[in-house]
């Protein structure tokens, strides 16, 4: 089975077991998604398959996406994502996936897009300590020192500094699946998930589980 | 960027399946209430319930997440618990006394003492029950 879906953050929420104990949960919005393109080690160097997300309209893409859709047989997707496999693709182009690819208590990947901080200094983009609040302080939060002086006489590549922050893909690894509503298009994962409600995301079954899931 | 009416229309499905995580009824407690909350508790294997009574002082969250503080004077001490309204622990709320309030968060109580933490009973509270 291929686990491999993509969908939008819905938001999160909580829910209790049975003990009473709160579990923090977000709820995703995924699929239905379908196979637009299956690559091959003989025809690309690869296997892997393509897989897109949200029907639209043909207005929104452009002729060349909608000409690519049509080849699959498939209305105007808006996003397309390519999953890379190990063995030849077990799906066909046009196939449809939808949330029960998963089952509750897979270990998943989450891939999105972190909200954008805009420009931020050291200590919300790198935890630094800044300088003190009081005591006369007044370097409240720079950076501090960017390393020694005449030698090494510059300051050394990848010295951490402020700039710009968030709006970056990140991955969100070894999410438990708590439920599934395959009916509404419903994930619910076990967690937090990158970047703001209603932010395309991609679930893939988690590649670092201890717990490997059943492919 | 999908439009307005979508996501709307998706927010609420979000709440329909929260729907699932919620008790299917909550007791009508209002800011001001005395009420007796019986909480499970687990006491060395065996579990019992446990009556905390006192004033809502109160109320937060939405959703599953919907929770009360409750506020009472334990030997001299004010004491507060906050109970998530749809956790299974919470196995009953009831309302004891309607209180007459004007306030949202009665917070102000904490820096009373005696006599002065008392809430006035709501007389007219035939259109609420």
């Amino acid at each position: 089975m291929t686990k491999f879906i993509l969908g939008r953050k819905g938001r999160m929420s909580q829910m209790y077991t049975e003990a009473g104990e709160v579990v923090p949960v977000t709820i995703l919005e995924v699929g239905p998604c379908y196979v637009t393109r299956v690559l091959s080690v003989d025809s690309d160097g690869y296997d892997a398959i393509q897989v897109g997300y949200e029907k639209t309209r043909e207005k929104v893409l452009s002729k060349a996406e909608v000409g690519h859709c049509k080849k699959a047989g498939l209305e105007p997707l808006r996003h397309l994502r390519e999953l890379r496999l190990k063995a030849p693709a077990e799906l066909a182009v046009g196939a449809e996936i939808k949330a029960d690819v998963f089952e509750v208590g897979d270990m998943v990947d989450v891939v999105g897009t972190t909200k954008g901080r805009g420009f931020a200094g050291g200590i919300k983009r790198y935890g630094f300590g800044g300088g003190p609040m009081t005591h006369g302080g007044m370097c409240r939060r720079f950076p501090g020192s960017l390393g020694a002086g005449s030698d090494p006489g510059r300051v050394f590549k990848g010295k951490r500094a402020p700039g710009h922050y968030g709006d970056a893909r990140f991955t969100m690894k070894n999410l438990k699946v708590v439920g599934i509503d395959v009916e509404h298009n419903l994930l619910i994962v076990k967690g937090a998930v990158p970047g703001a409600s209603g932010g395309l995301i991609q679930v893939c079954r988690a590649k670092t589980a201890k717990i490997k899931a059943s492919s | 960027m999908r439009c307005q009416g979508q996501h709307e229309e998706a927010m609420d499905k979000f709440s329909q399946f929260e729907k699932q995580w919620m008790k299917d009824s909550l007791p009508a407690v209002e800011i001001g209430d005395t009420v007796d909350v019986a909480v499970k508790i687990q006491e060395g294997g065996k579990e019992r319930i446990q009556i905390f009574n006192g004033t809502v002082i109160a109320r937060r969250g939405r959703g599953p997440a919907e929770a009360i503080t409750v506020r009472r004077i334990v030997q001299g001490e004010g004491v507060e618990r906050v109970f998530p309204l749809h956790s299974p622990k919470v196995e009953s709320i009831n309302v004891v006394r309607r209180g007459d309030v004007r306030r949202a968060k009665l917070y102000y109580l904490r820096d009373r003492v005696g006599k002065a933490t008392r809430v006035r009973e709501k007389i007219d509270a035939g259109g609420k029950n």
